[in-house]
């Protein structure tokens, strides 16, 4: 007995407990119960090894246009009688491979969608510390920002920012480049709740005795708001991200279809869809309905997971 | 009570501003505005002609200052690509989104109350379960893609509705309309449901978890006590009490419906505000850009302080501690 008392302070300090805690916890037991998350997780991890993965599972390299044939162009998928192997999905106008086109499209709207969160976290959870823990006048005016950048939609933000960076550019921009504008967008249209949240829940950490007691010990203020106030304010944010991180996706497939995101030569889904659109009244459907169906099963799947993880940590969102 | 409102109308004076010095920022730093009216091969010194012209030469406050005033005037300078007077644009592109979000507002709030009541009054039936799904469906799905399923089935497959433009319009006065053409209103019915689904989903959240909550409250259950008809009960004094959050929702979402409406103008090819705005972003046209998200700001400011104080005159415990809704 006197062993267990001394042992438990020390055990959520510990690694290899930590997996242990895990399975243990309520969070992982709420997981087992739901089918519908365990689906939603199941296809969101088989998404993002597909991504990554894309170049070894693509029958073909869609941006090698030494790999394109005219000759295999606008081929349905192959359970039509006139599709083709290896053209499991159809063929677009270029003889490029559908399933190939969704597994490196899949890789770029992962990479702007998770960049753009980390972005988004990274500058929300900075602004809401520093707002919550410093307070006074930087604090009015960091709210005050957040404020008027909530009352317009996200979308409406992101556009306007790549419009303004592209201009400030200028001229005709690769396609790397291009990624980093849209990170660039999508990080600033979405950093606003993170910092709300932050910001909140720093207020009402700061006035705890471990706060009390690192100023005492002569700690600098950034040496506690980031090691001693973030690691308490994380639930929150964690649930914010994964919402965030459909969100971030369907954003950066909006630019693209409208045609202020990714370029033709380096298509996300959004690229794909905006390319097949045209092809809609010809008849060819599979160009744009395969891209269309994993951006939706891919934001569908995140969703349940974000609906799960914040009913599960239930910190009081919403 | 009149101290509320001048401190809430001096707010979205300063959030105009902000815009609008934002807005000043974009159409002075971003790309040479001279570059844009010149040819490539003007001489240096007619560019510095037209730099002086056009006032760039004067201090950065001067020009904001008669920028702002200019904007407050409603002269938004000459676009880019078209060459003719921002607000020009703008008044004719009016028109038709205003249309399209009115229809898609309305579009969402008939539904939305409906499945919201039903869902509510039979939580467990079947089809209280599929407007669950499509609840979900149409927060999942990006706006986009309802749009080319839409298209798809009904334009290209049904062929029953037009898949793009707006159909034959009348003009009354300088406010062309689609309301009184049958083109027209074929045309407007497909990019209302797109536009609004998103809207109905979340009327249909709300009205269905507020009604939850109100068939629970003693007033009820003391309505039943006397006797009242289920239907008295469920319509005369459950829904009633949930439109008051319908109502406030129905308001604050109307600039993000007209926002929005960008997507689904892109879509079906309306030729509204919106259109014109990606087509400004594609081309780096700043005065429209500039133009766009000062008419929005201002929008979105009117909404937001008419909802203020409406909430104040409508309920008095609300005049201290005001929030918006996020």
């Amino acid at each position: 007995m006197a062993e267990a008392i001394q042992t438990a302070p020390t055990t959520p300090s510990e690694p290899a407990s930590w997996v242990g805690r895990f399975l243990d916890s309520d969070v992982w037991a709420s997981f087992k119960r739901s089918k519908l998350t365990i689906a939603a997780a199941f296809l969101t991890v088989l998404f993002m090894a597909a991504a990554v993965l894309a170049g070894v599972l693509a029958p073909q390299d869609p941006f090698d246009p030494a790999q394109l044939d005219l000759l295999n162009s606008r081929l349905p998928p192959i359970w039509n009688a006139e599709g083709m192997a290896p053209f499991l999905l159809g063929s677009d106008e270029q003889g490029r491979d559908i399933f190939s086109a969704i597994l490196y499209g899949l890789r770029i709207s992962l990479a702007v969608g998770i960049l753009g969160v980390a972005f988004s976290a990274t500058l929300g959870i900075a602004l809401g510390l520093i707002a919550g823990y410093v307070g006074g006048t930087v604090d009015a005016v960091i709210m005050r920002i957040a404020d008027v950048q909530l009352t317009f939609p996200a979308i409406l933000i992101a556009l306007l920012v790549d419009g303004v960076v592209k201009s400030v550019l200028g001229g005709q921009l690769d396609a790397g480049t291009t990624l980093s504008v849209l990170v660039f967008s999508i990080g600033l249209s979405f950093w606003v709740q993170y910092a709300r949240t932050v910001r909140g829940s720093v207020m009402v950490e700061k006035n705890k005795d471990y706060i009390a007691a690192a100023r005492l010990i002569g700690l600098p203020a950034p040496v506690i708001m980031f090691r001693h106030v973030l690691p308490n304010v994380l639930g929150p944010v964690l649930v914010i991200a994964t919402i965030n991180l459909a969100l971030a996706i369907i954003t950066e497939a909006t630019l693209s279809f409208l045609g202020t995101g990714m370029p033709e030569t380096m298509p996300s889904l959004g690229t794909l869809i905006r390319i097949g659109n045209n092809y809609l009244f010809s008849g060819e459907w599979w160009i744009v309905a395969f891209p269309g169906i994993a951006l939706a099963l891919l934001v569908l799947s995140i969703n349940l997971l974000g609906d799960w993880l914040r009913d599960a940590l239930n910190p009081r969102l919403r | 009570m009149l101290a509320f409102i001048v401190r809430r109308a001096l707010q979205a004076i300063g959030v105009l501003l902000a815009v609008g010095i934002i807005a000043f920022a974009m159409f002075r730093f971003a790309g040479d505005p001279v570059n844009q009216i010149v040819s490539i091969d003007t001489p240096a010194a007619e560019r510095e002609q037209v730099r002086r012209s056009l006032g760039l030469d004067d201090p950065v406050p001067v020009q904001m200052a008669r920028y702002l005033v200019r904007t407050a005037q409603g002269d938004f300078g000459v676009s880019y690509q078209f060459r003719q007077p921002v607000s020009d644009l703008l008044a004719e592109r009016m028109p038709a989104t205003l249309e399209l979000a009115l229809c898609a507002t309305i579009f969402a709030t008939v539904f939305g109350v409906l499945m919201g009541v039903y869902s509510g009054l039979k939580r467990d039936s079947v089809l209280a379960k599929v407007f669950q799904t499509i609840s979900l469906i149409g927060i999942s799905l990006p706006t986009f893609l309802i749009g080319i399923l839409l298209i798809y089935l009904f334009a290209v497959t049904l062929g029953w509705l037009p898949s793009y433009g707006r159909g034959d319009t009348v003009q009354l006065g300088w406010w062309s309309t689609g309301l009184l053409t049958g083109s027209g209103l074929k045309a407007l019915i497909m990019p209302s449901i797109t536009l609004g689904l998103f809207q109905m989903t979340l009327i249909m959240r709300i009205v269905r978890a507020e009604m939850l909550e109100v068939l629970r409250t003693d007033y009820i259950k003391f309505a039943r006590a006397r006797g009242l008809t289920t239907r008295a009960i469920h319509f005369g004094h459950a829904l009633k009490n949930t439109l008051v959050p319908v109502i406030t929702i129905v308001g604050l979402q109307f600039g993000s419906v007209i926002a929005f409406a960008i997507i689904t103008e892109t879509v079906f090819q309306w030729p509204g505000m919106g259109l014109l705005f990606v087509q400004a972003v594609q081309n780096v046209d700043i005065p429209i850009m500039a133009a766009y998200l000062m008419l929005v700001a201002l929008i979105f400011v009117a909404i937001n302080l008419a909802v203020d104080i409406l909430y104040t005159v409508v309920d008095p415990r609300l005049r201290t501690t005001i929030r918006q809704p996020t």
